[in-house]
């Protein structure tokens, strides 16, 4: 419950970010240049005196637009190759192999050469911030539908055999309606707690390659790049970098909190814990 | 089981294709140019010479047949060369670095150890604290052991290592001044102190990637003797009358540790992948760092072989968790 609480609270902050607390991200005000938190900056301001709280909204509103992008994409392509296996057997080795072939793709060092390499074409084709938003997306969204695929997979597999589903087949009902109307809303329990899985996975995965310096450019706020960029400070202004990765962490920690609440919730069988 | 064996052997050599080609083209295609960071006075011609004479003048299918010749063929026969002594093989044609242009396996080598002490040093330690640490949570479950052991692991997975390698900087060498902050890779152990010198600079890498691989363990170390616990044979041993200490350790943990070996298999790839992090917050030059570096400075042959080395760590420790899981629970019999 409490995970659920925190993660509305970060959602509702990013969300309504601007009109809580509207001072702008980007505006410099050098006299304000590295002061500690005072009543007008209340976490501070950074090196060239941008207001902290007003970057770390901005921040967590890009870093948890990625995540929930992502996550759409990954369980969009995860539940449907998961689908197409489980109920159709003539594609089930084929994709089986390829999605064993992604699971044996070192995955970071692939998601940072990618995203060097392509940053620049796209980031030319829909500007700096649309470019580099779409890329990372996309890319954390297709290395990461793995695991809802294979466990969809085994859920459809373990439906099909089920009397109401063959009953509906015996109907007449086309393959279809099979899979849209009686094979996923079975499996919808164990897409939402991919689901959770998956936001926190994407969350971390934006931040890590924000922190890398392979993310947002410097003036466009992630948590990730935030982090990144007081480390520099470290010596000097630790409390700089503890807001951005407690952030991160509690974050990331309600969003998996949030998952083993469902997965206790969502199955019938697992006892309290 | 020596069909399977070999059947999944068989299987990884295509695997292993698909990944280099999959690496190769994706670097190929991607609209990046080595020459970029070069002075903008030299002029385009020569510019144009520079690419062709790093072999980006062939077509395609040549380059990528060329690669897998170096990397496959030549690559291991110079490492067999060095390791028996002989001379230098000096006439096979090598993977180059466009940054240094020294051979991309002499970078490998001079990285390896940095690599193999930190991050398989944590692996080991994580291994070491999560197993017992998961047997006694699942055996005491909702005890307050179990409750603590439970939150921090939880914590550990959640809490990403560069939050924790930074805060630990934070504390222990800005506040406290107790360790250093940067790995120093020229340091030699040649005494005792030299040594506690060593230790001290690898304490903190070597800490915060201990807490998330144990994390992870002690997780799974959990829900395996948890189920285990539960099953009939247990309850049958109980019933008997043994010790407690004879069914837990005897019994149970002999069959909750099959899954568990897999997963400490699976998971030690992603020590050498995964460390990249961490190794860029300590400045430890290793394996991860030497594949930052070769993305910033668009070095493709030096970022393909990593990357593809990376791929093949993870096919064969896959290999081995199978082979493994057959080996240790009888009842899995693949043939």
């Amino acid at each position: 419950m409490a995970g659920a609480g925190f993660l509305l609270f970060a959602a509702l902050a990013a969300a309504l970010g601007p009109w809580v607390w509207p001072a702008d991200p980007q505006f410099i005000d050098i006299a304000a240049r590295n002061q500690g938190p005072s009543l007008a900056h209340p976490l501070g301001a950074d090196r060239l005196g941008r207001d902290t709280l007003a970057r770390m909204l901005a921040g967590g509103r890009v870093s948890l637009a990625v995540a929930a992008a992502a996550m759409a994409l990954s369980l969009t392509v995860g539940t449907a190759v998961g689908l197409a296996a489980g109920c159709f057997r003539r594609l089930d080795g084929p994709l089986m192999r390829l999605t064993d072939l992604f699971l044996a793709l070192p995955l970071l060092p692939l998601l940072l050469v990618t995203i060097a390499l392509f940053r620049d074409a796209l980031r030319a084709a829909f500007g700096p911030e649309a470019g580099v938003f779409i890329l990372i997306a996309s890319v954390i969204g297709l290395t990461s539908w793995m695991q809802p695929a294979r466990v969809v997979r085994g859920d459809a597999l373990a439906l099909r055999g089920r009397e109401f589903v063959v009953a509906a087949g015996a109907l007449g009902a086309s393959p279809r309606r099979l899979v849209l109307r009686h094979i996923l809303p079975g499996v919808l329990s164990s897409v939402m707690i991919s689901a959770a899985l998956g936001v926190a996975n994407a969350i971390l995965t934006e931040s890590a390659l924000s922190f890398l310096g392979l993310g947002f450019p410097p003036d466009f706020p992630t948590w990730g790049r935030l982090l990144f960029d007081s480390i520099d400070y470290l010596r000097q202004y630790p409390g700089r970098v503890l807001w951005p990765g407690l952030a991160i962490s509690l974050t990331v920690l309600s969003v998996n909190y949030v998952g083993d609440g469902l997965r206790d919730a969502l199955d019938p069988r697992s006892t309290k814990g | 089981m020596t069909t399977y064996a070999l059947r999944r052997l068989l299987l990884a050599v295509p695997t292993l294709l698909f990944i280099s080609l999959v690496v190769f083209l994706l670097l190929d295609l991607a609209p990046s140019d080595p020459t970029a960071s070069l002075p903008l006075t030299i002029p385009p011609e020569v510019r144009e010479r520079i690419r062709e004479s790093l072999g980006l003048g062939e077509p395609f299918h040549v380059r990528y047949l060329l690669w897998c010749k170096q990397f496959l063929v030549n690559e291991p026969l110079n490492l067999i060369d060095a390791l028996l002594g002989r001379a230098d093989g000096a006439e096979r044609l090598r993977v180059l670095s466009w940054q240094t242009r020294s051979p991309v396996a002499d970078l490998i080598v001079e990285r390896l150890p940095q690599t193999l002490w930190v991050v398989g040093l944590s692996y080991l330690i994580g291994a070491l604290i999560a197993l017992p640490v998961g047997v006694f949570s699942a055996y005491r479950q909702y005890g307050w052991f179990d409750l603590a052991g439970t939150f921090v692991s939880t914590v550990g997975f959640s809490v990403p290592t560069f939050f924790t390698g930074v805060a630990m900087i934070v504390v222990f060498s800005s506040w406290l001044g107790w360790l250093p902050s940067i790995y120093d890779t020229t340091h030699r152990v040649t005494d005792w102190a030299s040594l506690l010198r060593q230790a001290r600079q690898m304490a903190m890498p070597v800490f915060v990637l201990a807490l998330y691989n144990a994390a992870q363990i002690s997780r799974f170390t959990r829900a395996s003797t948890l189920e285990n616990l539960g099953r009939d044979y247990a309850r049958a041993a109980r019933g008997k009358g043994l010790r407690e200490r004879r069914i837990l350790f005897v019994h149970v943990l002999r069959n909750a540790m099959i899954p568990v070996v897999t997963v400490i298999a699976l998971g030690a790839p992603q020590v050498f992948g995964g460390a990249i992090i961490t190794e860029q917050i300590f400045k430890v030059n290793g394996l991860g760092q030497l594949l930052i570096v070769s993305i910033q400075g668009g070095d493709l042959p030096t970022a393909q072989t990593l990357v593809f080395l990376f791929a093949v760590l993870i096919v064969a420790f896959n290999l081995a968790a199978d082979l493994l899981y057959g080996a240790l629970d009888p009842s899995i019999r693949h043939d």
